[in-house]
């Protein structure tokens, strides 16, 4: 590939769980794409490295299938059932699939099969290059062009630079795109337990005080924990040696599940939020993390992530076809438009969720017991939140409804 | 860019000039605004119309951002090139022609950024047709309402047409509306054209355009509006012809 890296239509920053599918979805539809990435492939699907699971909504499922990446992912578990209780109240908000039709909400999927099966679907496009590890000394963008110049010391040029590079994005940064937000002072603490009885396929989410302790089905009597703490005690528990670690485990967890046990690392996460005032700029797009970051109390970070990446392959493979620049401003103008509203929208749902369930007032207690229970009986208002569960809320994007580019 | 200069006979001051008219052009957002806009939807309409009309093949992902290729396209009064440029890159073999050669070097200069292929060419139809010319596909967008002898230059563009060839008329129509909507509102009120653009009198009726087109053996295929919906900020097809609309004629 050395020599011949000179000219393609997309240039791809960042190949993570938005970046590889956006590079799959516009490459597969035909145009020449290029993915910078740091690290080393075959560190990126090492457990040990990301050792988190992503639930996968619905939505976010028709667009791996339109997108031939489905068919690569080795174990998915199918989640049937949510189940949100509150705290040591007895009303809890039950979600059954069955309400919706027969298909699951979402499949609970660990992130390096994601990555094992995103590099094996890209591997399948001849218009498709990845260049991993791989580093950029300097990006210029301008009216004609994006050039993108490598430590390597290669050069590429581009009509479009899209930074999937996180939630620290540097490319935004020097693009002077400022991004507002808070840090929680909360930490996800994340784990896998392998447990004795069978999960059936159903999620548990509990508003604890220090914040929600969800259980999320994985492959055979597994499942992922993500247990949310105030930071400092977050520190002291991730601290704790084994046996005591188990122990405040298994407090919270209780023994619907019979005998636990924890398996592989422990991780922390911290909980902020940002959202980037802008998702574009002159030849640039921000997808992703590089846009926006939330409390992962719905888990909606990385089907948030996949509607960006629906929203611009389409915008961008409709201009392709219109013989259009697809760095033009009107493309980008069009992104914008759909995507940021949207989720300015599922941030303020779920940061106030946060709040609302870490609040420990007596009345406000009271209210959202009562709430949860009354969401349950009532059918439409239930019927949104679990359309929203599956991420098929909003003017969706071809991709999120399985169908073709 | 470098090579542009090379040619001896051009001043590169002047290369510098048309560069800073080409980014006026193309600005997204400035003079051209308004074309910029109705871009996609004209392009859309080609496109569709062309494909169906030759029965090209587009099922395969690549021959789609490309289904154009092996057509020799003409493009009268081709501006800054806004229509060439996407045309080139849909596969077309372009050529632009334009009566001012400040837009051709405009439009050379864009294209040579842009990286793509276009014949660009400062004539008019009639020396086109003279000089022998044949096309595939001929595009007549937003000119006829500003040619002084609509006759002999429909009767031109018709003989460059190849028979089983297509030609495509965008213009205004001449009605109340469009004197509302073209000439008060884009002109005086929105401000998106400059005072003066266009001259109510010399727009023509689909009917006239039709018997135009007609008269020189094309056959019309298809008649569509355009409509600008202010809320969306976006213009659509439709089937009210009252302002703008194109035809489709096809030579037999």
């Amino acid at each position: 590939m050395t020599g011949k890296l000179n000219k393609v239509d997309v240039l791809v920053v960042g190949g993570g769980l938005n970046g590889l599918p956006f590079a799959i979805a516009v490459a597969s539809a035909g145009l020449d794409v290029l993915v910078l990435e740091r690290e080393e492939p075959t560190h990126l699907v090492d457990a040990e490295f990301d050792g988190r699971v992503s639930a996968i909504a619905h939505a976010s499922r028709n667009l791996f299938r339109a997108c031939g990446i489905w068919d690569h992912v080795k174990a998915a578990e199918p989640m049937l059932d949510i189940r949100i209780t509150d705290g040591p109240s007895n009303f809890f908000l039950h979600y059954d699939h069955r309400q919706l039709g027969d298909e699951p909400f979402g499949h609970m999927v660990e992130n390096r099969h994601l990555r094992q099966a995103l590099y094996a679907r890209a591997a399948e496009i001849p218009t498709l290059t990845i260049k991993a590890p791989a580093e950029y000394s300097e990006i210029v963008r301008d009216c004609s062009g994006v050039t993108a110049h490598l430590v390597s010391g290669e050069a590429v040029t581009a009509r479009l630079i899209v930074a999937a590079d996180g939630r620290n994005s540097p490319i935004r940064k020097q693009a002077g795109i400022k991004s507002v937000g808070w840090s929680y002072d909360q930490m996800g603490i994340v784990c896998t337990i392998a447990h004795e009885k069978p999960h059936h396929g159903v999620a548990q989410e509990r508003f604890l005080k220090p914040g929600p302790f969800a259980i999320l089905p994985m492959t055979g009597n597994r499942s992922s924990l993500v247990w949310t703490e105030q930071t400092e005690r977050a520190k002291v528990i991730m601290a704790l040696p084994e046996p005591e670690f188990h122990r405040e485990m298994t407090k919270r967890f209780g023994d619907y599940l019979g005998d636990l046990k924890v398996v592989g690392p422990r991780w922390g996460y911290p909980l902020n939020l940002h959202q980037a005032e802008r998702y574009a700029d002159l030849r640039l797009a921000l997808i992703g993390d590089a846009a926006h970051g939330m409390h992962p109390i719905a888990g909606q970070g990385l089907n948030l992530g996949l509607r960006d990446v629906a929203a611009l392959a389409e915008v961008v493979i409709d201009a392709a076809r219109l013989g259009q620049d697809i760095g033009g401003g009107t493309v980008l103008e069009d992104y914008q438009r759909w995507r940021r509203l949207d989720s300015v929208v599922l941030l303020a749902i779920t940061d106030g969720l946060n709040r609302l369930f870490t609040n420990n007032v007596v009345p406000i207690r009271i209210a959202r017991d009562v709430g949860l229970a009354a969401v349950n009986r009532m059918p439409k208002l239930k019927g949104l939140f679990m359309e929203h569960a599956r991420g098929t809320v909003g003017k969706m994007p071809r991709l999120l409804r399985g169908e073709a580019l | 860019m470098d090579n542009t200069v090379k040619a001896k006979s051009v001043d590169p001051a002047e290369i510098a000039n048309f560069a800073a008219m080409a980014d006026e052009w193309w600005d997204e957002n400035g003079k051209f605004k308004p074309l910029h806009k109705f871009n996609p939807i004209r392009i859309g309409y080609i496109r569709d119309t062309v494909i169906d009309h030759f029965r090209l093949q587009t099922d395969d992902a690549i021959v789609k951002l490309k289904p154009f290729q092996g057509l020799r396209i003409l493009d009268i009064g081709c501006g800054g090139g806004l229509l060439s440029e996407p045309m080139a890159r849909l596969g077309a073999d372009v050529v632009a022609a334009d009566a001012s050669e400040k837009n051709i070097q405009i439009a050379k200069v864009h294209a040579e950024k842009s990286g793509l292929q276009i014949d660009y060419r400062h004539t008019t139809a009639e020396d086109l047709a003279d000089a022998g010319e044949q096309f595939d596909v001929i595009l007549n967008m937003e000119v006829i309402e500003h040619v002084a002898d609509i006759e002999g230059f429909i009767e031109a563009c018709s003989t460059m047409l190849k028979p089983g060839g297509i030609m495509f008329i965008a213009t205004l129509n001449r009605t109340a509306k469009s004197f509302a909507f073209a000439i008060v509102g884009a002109e005086y009120v929105l401000r998106w054209l400059p005072k003066g653009t266009h001259n109510w009198k010399k727009f023509l009726k689909p009917s006239e355009v039709a018997r135009l087109v007609r008269n020189n053996n094309l056959s019309v295929r298809d008649i569509s509006g355009a409509t600008y919906n202010p809320f969306e900020n976006r213009w659509h097809l439709s089937m009210d012809l009252s302002v703008n609309y194109m035809i489709a004629a096809a030579k037999l």
